[in-house]
């Protein structure tokens, strides 16, 4: 679609009509990015609030409630769960399942990219199609396991089930990053007599470091935000933030500003990690897989 | 991969390696030195998902009511004349292809409106685009529950409020129109997910293509179709398949959102009220899932196979 305009009066309509649009577009994209946002702002602000001016039909800026919501959700309760066992629950959880899954991610995504089996596409796509799997079709057998071998409302047990459940997205994040290697590196290092774990620790690590850390960080949100594994397969002793979140839900009184404020600390960590991350977790996700 | 003639090949130099490695050729050693680093994350996947899957399909041919003892009884297949008669069943899968399906075109829409907004240079790019994410870091039961309570509820949502200074009447959008809300949340949640893989995208597109179809007098629009949209699709393709494995599995939502309202039930919530959710009726809800697998596995087979365009161009 050409405009056959003369060349004079194109460049000039060209430059004119792409400062006009540039304009608009950026207030859009502040439009946009406060609608977004305004949610997570709103749930924020209503945590400073008191409950009575958190729930009007009307919305108001009263911010009555100071840190009262903060102190009151992180308040010991003896008998229910609060907010510091499940905050150490999730942590230790989280973190350790982390781990677990780079370690076992790390040597896997080496065999499908530096030095790939045969087939590794093929593997690739299994790894992938687990997580095709309706949870909710596993979740009986993996009950009735962890009932048989008392994994049931334990740390260990949510370990297994977090990692399986990352494991997929970290080889297949893994594997791009490490296809963008230099095979020479690698072959370099194994000539020079160079044993596995050199090669990955002293050359592979501190090439994709990056990669590897936005992984674990894509790792550590969904396992961090999980909801449905956490409440079917635990009861009270390990129950994680999610639940945590939920308690705070009564039929009784007024919870909004309670509920907001509880919200606001179990999304402060992962929110904090995803801004200060945000350009290596799009690089992991589109690099390699897409060329 | 061939090694007949693997083992005919030793000869007496091959002494030392023997003793590492018995009846094993050089290529078969290499081939299990490069499969090796596999197995762990192989075995793991393979124990803690397969495994439990074929106990899915073992359960599926019996009666089995989990809170009675001994009720533990092989009916053959009965039990897979269930899902395709149950309504409620065939109500659940459609929710569940309504919520996934929409939920990506929608997102994928939109992302990428905000994707090409963002590409652009402006001021405040940087802290615009940290805005946009958010709502993707956001925990989905806290997104759940305040969007119930704060933003969609009858009488104190805000979007009620906002409907009413606007002249229209309130409504009790998670009650009334719970699907509407499960897709209006998993729309805002996921639209920043996508939007950040389009983003990478547009920035890896190489400017000079663009300077050159402009001055040929393309307009934008034009360059934006026949070159852009291109240039995305894998990147496209990447955001659908990475959403859609997750919005199959909604739960979070459907659960706290809507309370598990009937018109907004998937296919993860129908199965798990059926079974651990209160109906524990371990048997025929095995069954119900094994027929959900199958499905997932012809369904994902067809999108990876149109997508595997993701794999290619590599060795």
């Amino acid at each position: 679609m050409a405009f056959f305009t003369s060349s004079s009066t194109r460049k000039t309509r060209f430059v004119g009509e792409r400062q006009w649009v540039s304009r608009i577009s950026a207030a859009m994209a502040w439009a946009m990015g406060l609608l977004f946002f305004f949610p997570v702002l709103w749930m924020v602000a209503t945590s400073f609030k008191t409950e009575g001016s958190a729930q009007t039909s009307t919305p108001n800026l009263n911010f009555d409630g100071g840190f009262d919501r903060f102190r009151e959700v992180m308040k010991d309760l003896p008998g229910t769960l609060t907010f510091f066992k499940a905050l150490g629950t999730s942590m230790f959880v989280v973190l350790v399942s982390t781990l677990v899954v780079l370690l076992l991610a790390i040597p896997a995504a080496y065999a499908l990219s530096i030095r790939p089996i045969h087939k590794w596409r093929d593997v690739l796509l299994f790894f992938i199609s687990t997580k095709f799997l309706p949870i909710a079709a596993a979740i009986l057998p993996l009950y009735a396991i962890f009932r048989k071998f008392a994994l049931l409302d334990t740390r260990l047990g949510l370990i297994i089930v977090y990692t399986s459940m990352n494991l997929p997205l970290a080889v297949w994040m893994l594997r791009s990053f490490f296809s963008e290697v230099p095979r020479e590196l690698i072959e370099a290092a194994e000539i020079d007599g160079a044993s596995f774990m050199q090669r990955v620790t002293r050359i592979l690590l501190p090439i994709v470091g990056p990669g590897v850390s936005a992984t674990a960080l894509l790792c550590f949100i969904f396992a961090w935000n999980e909801f449905f594994l956490a409440v079917n397969l635990t009861t009270f002793r390990s129950q994680t933030i999610p639940i945590w979140v939920t308690t705070m839900i009564s039929t009784r009184g007024q919870f909004l500003a309670k509920l907001s404020a509880a919200s606001t600390l179990a999304c402060l960590p992962v929110v904090i990690a995803g801004w200060a991350a945000q350009k290596r977790l799009v690089r992991g996700l589109t690099m390699g897989a897409v060329k | 991969m061939k090694t007949t003639n693997a083992a005919s090949s030793a000869g007496p130099d091959d002494a030392h390696r023997r003793v590492t490695n018995r009846r094993m050729s050089p290529l078969q050693r290499q081939q299990w030195s490069r499969r090796l680093p596999l197995l762990p994350a192989l075995l793991f996947t393979v124990v803690v998902t397969q495994f439990p899957f074929l106990l899915t399909v073992w359960y599926s041919v019996h009666e089995w009511d989990f809170l009675k003892p001994h009720s533990f009884k092989f009916n053959g297949l009965r039990n897979f004349s269930k899902p395709l008669q149950d309504p409620f069943f065939r109500e659940a899968a459609l929710n569940t292809l309504i919520t996934t399906v929409g939920t990506v075109i929608i997102a994928t829409i939109i992302g990428t409106f905000l994707a090409v907004l963002l590409d652009k240079k402006f001021f405040g790019q940087g802290f615009i685009r940290t805005l946009l994410i958010t709502p993707f870091l956001i925990m989905p039961v806290a997104a759940s529950l305040i969007w119930r309570h704060g933003f969609l509820d009858a009488t104190y949502g805000f979007v009620n409020w906002i409907l009413e200074s606007l002249g229209f009447g309130r409504t009790g959008f998670t009650s009334k129109h719970a699907l509407f809300s499960v897709v209006l949340v998993l729309v805002w949640q996921w639209t920043p997910f996508i939007m950040l893989i389009i983003l990478s995208g547009l920035q890896s597109q190489t400017q000079e293509v663009i300077e050159a179809a402009r001055v040929d007098g393309a307009n934008a629009f034009a360059v934006f179709r026949r070159i852009t949209i291109p240039h995305l699709r894998p990147y496209l393709e990447l955001g659908a398949l990475l959403g859609s494995i997750y919005l199959l599995q909604t739960f979070d939502t459907v659960a706290q959102l809507v309370g598990g309202a009937p018109d907004a039930r998937n296919i993860p919530y129908f199965i798990y009220q059926r079974s651990i959710g209160g109906g524990w009726k371990f048997g025929s809800s095995s069954a119900f899932g094994v027929v959900v697998v199958i499905a997932t596995i012809i369904i994902a087979n067809v999108t990876l196979r149109l997508i595997s365009s993701l794999l290619e161009g590599e060795k």
